[in-house]
């Protein structure tokens, strides 16, 4: 099992979660978040105070699959939050111990 | 030694405003004593000499008997319906710029920590202000005194209505013979001192106490507000003026400043620039924000910000063409005037942000309206609207200026640029005032009470001086009282809240609540 962690530009969301619908995910958890990379910030000018933003604010998008299915999460991730400009985002793929559903006590994959 | 020399100029400053009040005082009681005799409306400076409907007065009070033949003898002005309904919403219209426009507009420039704190003052300063005013504030600047401070006849609006004879008092306006109601002429010039303090504010913004802040704003309204209300705009008004001798009488009655011929139509010098001055001082003195210069300070809310500015807007129009104090002609030209040269100032100060930043901003654009309504504060009954447009241009990019280079300059953490836009653009509109009015250059030029026309020898030049002189004068006046307020009530009470604090933010900090939740 894995937990794939993608930080994307915030309007991708929507398409991210039709695609990953369409491909059999069943849930994804979102956050809002904050973040600097090669994009860097921008500045806001306030009549005479000139304000430097480091921090952008991003999405993160969290998703627990099967070994199965990451390579074709990933893909598929690339392929919708992708502008080709600095500041996409990046994936963080992660190995998962185990997945526990609250209301059955289901684990592994059949919590999913 | 610096603490010993604030003792110093406190104990200087409350002696030279004990001096004042107990000279006033004086002759006030002489004054008084010469004119007890007549109806109790008659010792008003502003108010015409009986009351407004003999017949009912002679009818329902036969004890004023004596009164009543002098009384009837000239024919007495009565206001006229559409006048006072005209200055009742011009009053309400002034009350919508303070409250909710100032604050909100504000209220939008500050840390979210912040937001309540800014609100909070203006209406608490709002309130303050109406109460004093009706306490003291209206006698000291608007009855006959000495040529800095007015009298007590109206102390507690005493004598404005007398309810045994069923009277009402009624105030002159600049045209003879046309007066209007004595209660109307106390509400709208309250609201003209509550929106002043509270344009203070803005200033010390996000690290002042608030109790110090209400502490200031007793000591500054009634040692500069009132003096300089009463210095600018005072006179007795157009019906005492028959001839040259009388003119002379009443002239001399007048504040020092209105006896030297100040054009002031609705505020530059007795409101903004005396506000802005208080202001900057007030930076000074409370110190710069921490973490000024190096964490974001940027504005919460610019929609806020907007909506405040488009309130002050509107509400403008009261403030200005309510200034004629009648609905008629003045009035009309200074609502085109407010309009135009706002309009200007708004795209002036876009433009000169666009070329020089980049960018064309929103807060550019709701600065440079204020920017505006301040230029032509002093200037809108007097000049023409091309004279309008042109203060106007001039005034959105002075004050862009006045809070880039100037602010830079100045080198005081004045949060909002009180002083930048309310005190720039203010001596701007004064000194533009004395240039436009000539009928030269399209303006209204300067009334002659005596010989019943506009004064044909306008002399741009001296006017100009004059103007000039009011403005230096109004600096040095409310620059002194502020100071001297300001060290006071630090020494007192501390001007400033703990640094813990101010990093909490003051909603919290000082009034126990969030403007937003999460």
């Amino acid at each position: 099992m894995k937990l794939i962690s993608a930080i994307v530009k915030p309007f991708k969301l929507e398409e991210v979660r039709e695609a990953l619908s369409q491909i059999g995910v069943m849930g994804v958890t979102v956050t809002e978040v904050k973040g600097f990379g090669r994009q860097k910030g921008h500045t806001e000018l306030y009549r005479g105070a000139e304000y430097v933003v480091d921090f952008l604010p991003k999405t993160k998008i969290e998703v627990a699959v099967d070994d199965a299915i990451v390579e074709s999460v990933i893909d598929t991730i690339l392929a919708t939050a992708r502008t080709g400009k600095i500041g996409d985002g990046k994936i963080f793929v992660y190995d998962l111990q185990q997945v526990v559903r609250i209301r059955t006590g289901e684990t592994g994959n059949d919590a999913f | 030694m610096k603490k010993h020399l604030a003792y110093l100029l406190t104990a200087g400053a409350l002696l030279f405003g004990l001096g004042l009040s107990a000279s006033c005082m004086a002759d006030d009681a002489s004054a008084k004593a010469s004119t007890t005799a007549s109806a109790p409306a008659a010792s008003a400076p502003v108010a015409a000499p009986v009351a407004a409907t003999p017949a009912a007065v002679v009818a329902v009070a036969p004890a004023a008997a004596p009164a009543a033949p002098a009384a009837a003898a000239p024919a007495v002005p009565v206001p006229n319906k559409g006048d006072t309904a005209w200055m009742l919403i011009a009053t309400a219209l002034v009350i919508l710029m303070t409250i909710p426009g100032l604050a909100l507009f504000y209220g939008g420039l500050v840390r979210s920590k912040n937001m309540l704190s800014i609100l909070m003052q203006v209406f608490m300063i709002f309130a303050l202000i109406i109460v004093l005013w009706c306490i003291y504030g209206y006698s000291f600047a608007f009855t006959e005194g000495n040529r800095f401070f007015g009298g007590t006849d109206r102390l507690f609006l005493n004598g404005i209505w007398d309810p045994v004879k069923a009277t009402f008092a009624t105030a002159s306006t600049f045209s003879r013979g046309v007066v209007i109601p004595e209660f109307v002429y106390v509400v709208f010039q309250a609201t003209f001192a509550a929106i002043t303090c509270g344009l203070i504010v803005g200033s010390f913004a996000e690290r002042a106490k608030f109790s110090a802040v209400m502490a200031f704003i007793v000591l500054w309204f009634t040692f500069s507000y009132l003096p300089v209300a009463h210095m600018v705009w005072f006179w007795t008004g157009a019906d005492g003026i028959k001839d040259a001798a009388s003119g002379a009488v009443e002239a001399a009655k007048g504040g020092w400043l209105a006896q030297m011929g100040a054009l002031d139509f609705a505020g530059g010098t007795v409101v903004h620039i005396n506000a802005a001055v208080a202001g900057i001082l007030g930076a000074f003195v409370v110190g710069k924000r921490v973490g000024y210069g190096k964490e974001s300070m940027a504005p919460h809310s610019l929609t806020m910000t907007m909506i405040g500015a488009s309130l002050l807007w509107v509400g403008w129009f009261g403030f200005n063409a309510g200034s004629a104090l009648e609905a008629a002609d003045t009035a009309a030209l200074a609502f085109v005037n407010t309009l135009l040269a706002t309009a200007a100032a708004t795209l002036s100060w876009v433009a000169g942000e666009w070329l020089i930043k980049g960018k064309p901003s929103m807060l550019g654009g709701a600065s440079g309206a204020v920017a505006g309504l301040v230029a032509i504060t002093p200037a809108c009954g007097f000049v023409g609207p091309m004279g309008a447009l042109v203060i106007g241009l001039l005034a959105g990019v002075v004050c862009l200026w006045g809070v880039n280079g100037l602010k830079r300059l100045l080198g005081a953490d004045d949060s909002l640029d009180v002083f930048g836009v309310h005190g720039v653009g203010g001596v701007l509109g004064a000194l533009l005032t004395g240039v436009f009015a000539s009928p030269s250059l399209g303006g209204q030029g300067v009334y002659d009470y005596v010989k019943n026309q506009i004064d044909p020898d306008y002399k741009i030049i001296d006017h100009l001086i004059i103007q000039a002189s009011a403005v230096g004068i109004t600096i040095l006046w409310s620059g002194v009282v502020a100071f001297v307020a300001y060290k006071l009530v630090d020494l007192v009470i501390g001007m400033r809240v703990a640094e813990d604090s101010e990093r909490e933010g003051l909603d919290i900090s000082s009034h126990g609540e969030s403007a937003y939740h999460a």
